[in-house]
């Protein structure tokens, strides 16, 4: 019988399965870092129980590091966490990407750099947006930390057996238009909990024709719509990203694996739980006005009036989500003031997010009224910019240019949007208070955020280009 | 964790939809590194206001709900990040039971991990209890029923596997340690 991707990888994992249970599943990489994991190590310690397989586990530090000064962290309790994960990491025998490490990075960005992500994986991190490696084929979610413990302890998980959703993106991109713009648009399209209870996977030849790098930033807001985990079944465009990565087999084996990786493809004629399309050719470059990834629209349009909404519940969501924003009902997003701008994440600070970027802004100034900041997914991205002189770009421009880290996407370190300011950010949360208490996040695609950085409010990258062409 | 099955409390009607776990708990208060202590910032910033002072309009400042140990949301509680620092701040605060429409995946599963019980009932029921005022109810798991105090019969449906969990209060990890010797075997197998 034909089966998806989904149904394939579970069946594999499947170590125990009874009636009235949920299966008790095999994971085969564990991702760790400072935030969601000192809690487990402590319950493994209470408990004298040690890691089981730490051969399967990597752990780096992203969410609060420092993305300068990293030789004294003024934040106490910060360094006390950083410090906590290199002590459990030592403890237990997981390997570390600590600080100093030149793999350093985001730990969704890390994954696939070093080609641990791959093909046919069950992969969890206590992380929602763990659904990024799905754009690998892999089923990858994010958990609590008392399942980080349960995987720490004993390599697997309790997990019922989750519905299928394809999401379907036909037809070609527009000009201007990015693997940010379809997520965008596909999460206002359907909401953000049209995902809830299932698995996704996107298809179509839109989907297709995207890089490893775009399919990452599409899985990775799969949680935005609700889903624990969204995948790409793999193809050439997969096999060619991974080979000569560390974590991967050489020569003949890395062929074995890439053709066992190949027929993991979901079947012609599989069936879904549910299939919903959205076409490529419709979806203009997006932004979010309001506090979650729902409340947005593409940047030609106005913001949308209350009485547009029929449900009491969304009319009173809408008007607290401008209240906050500091925004009118009905006005042009284009005319939305944007005082900060964040190009990184584990969304967009790939390097050809950078490079992309980069061309936006390339000879041009940041806006007087702007600060902006070009946070590097990893060390080796920011590295590799440095070699093509990317950072020069920025640099010359007025961007700072930073240490790798999750930095002002969670401003759990330094890097905080003031209150009541604007940010064009790359990210992938605008809810309130996402980037610092009072801060307003207007979520978009690197080349928008640069070209807001530029012009100091919500521009339509179209239209800046082909002006400046 | 503590087992749960009979909880009788006035309900705090939190009148919104797609409560997001950073509202829930905000990420300046991530940083530390043990599970208990964090019911003091539980919605930390729609509780207090920029000085540290208490917003008024907030229902979990309104003295008649002070001692209640059921919060009801509306649609989607519980979206966006994994932390599970959302559910210790709410166990901490002292809620056991969260009543909503809908909840996000693995906000519902970590509730199931630390003894917090998540009942979802439907749109018109959610929105009858969250009309009222003072209304106080009694939550029965082993019967999966929800009585208000005037007499009306809420049922829910959840998972056997975790009601059990539940109301025994079991260590999830001990029980799986049961099932070593198919983890060894299927370990032996991809070998
Ligand atoms: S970059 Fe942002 S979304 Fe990604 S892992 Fe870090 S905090 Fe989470």
């Amino acid at each position: 019988m034909a089966k998806t991707i989904i149904e394939k990888i579970w069946d594999e994992h499947v170590v125990y399965e009874e009636e009235g249970k949920p299966d008790l599943l095999y994971i085969d990489l564990h991702l760790l870092h400072e935030v969601t994991s000192p809690q487990a190590f402590e319950g493994l310690r209470l408990n004298n129980r040690k890691v089981r397989r730490p051969d399967l586990c990597y752990a780096t530090m992203d969410h609060n590091v420092p993305t300068r000064n990293r030789e004294q962290i003024k934040d106490e309790i910060a360094r006390k966490q950083i410090n906590t994960l290199q002590e459990n990491c030592e403890e237990f025998g997981v390997p570390l990407a600590n600080m100093d490490h030149p793999d350093q990075g985001i730990v969704h960005i890390i994954g696939p750099e070093l080609g641990l992500t791959q093909p046919g994986k069950t992969i969890v991190c206590g992380d929602s947006h763990t659904s990024t490696h799905g754009a690998f084929g892999a089923i990858a979610f994010g958990i609590g930390t008392s399942e980080v413990e349960h995987v720490l302890s004993t390599q697997t998980l309790w997990q019922a057996r989750p519905k299928t959703m394809e999401i379907k993106v036909t037809g070609e991109l527009g000009f201007g238009v990015a693997a940010k713009d379809i997520i965008l648009a596909i999460i206002s399209k359907f909401g953000i909990d049209m995902g809830t209870g299932y698995i996704v996977e996107y298809t179509g030849e839109a989907i297709r024709n995207l890089s490893m790098e775009e399919r990452m930033t599409i899985c990775n807001m799969s949680i935005e719509a609700g889903a624990r985990a969204g995948l790409i079944s793999p193809d050439a465009t997969t096999v060619e990203f991974l080979r000569g990565r560390e974590h991967v087999p050489t020569g003949e084996a890395f062929e074995k694996e890439a053709a066992r990786w190949l027929a993991l493809a979901s079947d012609e004629g599989a069936v879904y739980d549910k299939t919903v399309e959205i076409s490529a050719d419709e979806i203009e470059p997006f932004v979010t006005w309001g506090t979650n990834p729902s409340m947005g629209s593409g940047v030609s349009n106005n913001i949308p009036l209350t009485s547009d909404f029929t449900e009491a519940s969304d009319r009173a969501a809408h008007e607290k989500a401008l209240a906050y924003m500091g925004l009118q009902e009905g006005m042009p997003l284009t005319d939305i003031a944007i005082t900060n701008v964040f190009i990184g994440s584990c969304t967009n600070a790939r390097l050809s997010d950078l490079r992309t970027a980069a061309s936006v802004i390339e000879g041009r100034k940041v806006h007087p009224t702007v600060k902006a900041i070009v946070v590097p997914g990893s060390q080796t991205v920011k590295k590799q910019a440095e070699q093509e002189g990317i950072d020069k770009i920025f640099l010359n421009a007025g961007f700072e240019w930073r240490e790798s880290g999750c930095s002002m996407c969670l401003a759990m370190n330094d890097d905080v949007v003031p209150a009541g300011e604007h940010c064009a950010s790359t990210s992938n949360r605008n809810f309130e208070g996402r980037q610092g208490a009072g801060s307003k996040t207007h979520l978009m695609s690197p080349a928008m955020a640069a070209a807001a950085a530029i012009e100091g409010h919500i521009v339509d990258i179209r239209k800046f280009q082909l002006v400046n062409a | 964790m503590e087992p749960i099955n009979e909880v009788k409390s006035v309900v705090t009607p939190l009148y919104q939809k797609n409560v997001d776990t950073d509202q829930i708990i905000s990420k300046e208060f991530l940083k530390r590194i043990e599970r208990t202590g964090f019911g003091k910032y539980l919605f930390y910033h729609w509780r207090f206001d920029a000085e540290g002072n208490p917003n008024s309009k907030f229902v979990l400042n309104d003295g008649r709900y002070k001692d209640s140990t059921i919060l009801v949301a509306h649609e989607n509680f519980g979206c966006g990040s994994s932390r599970e620092h959302a559910p210790w701040a709410i166990l901490d605060y002292g809620f056991r039971v969260v009543i909503a429409p809908s909840f996000a995946d693995i906000f519902y599963n970590n509730c199931m991990k630390n003894g917090i019980l998540p009942i979802k009932l439907a749109v018109d029921e959610v929105e009858a209890i969250l009309s009222k005022e003072e209304y106080n109810v009694e939550v029965n798991l082993e019967a999966q029923t929800v009585t208000g105090e005037d007499g009306v019969v809420y049922s829910f449906d959840i998972d056997p596997y975790q009601k059990k969990m539940l109301i025994n209060g079991w260590d999830e990890i001990s029980l799986t340690f049961q099932y070593e010797d198919h983890i060894k075997a299927f370990e032996l197998r991809k070998a």
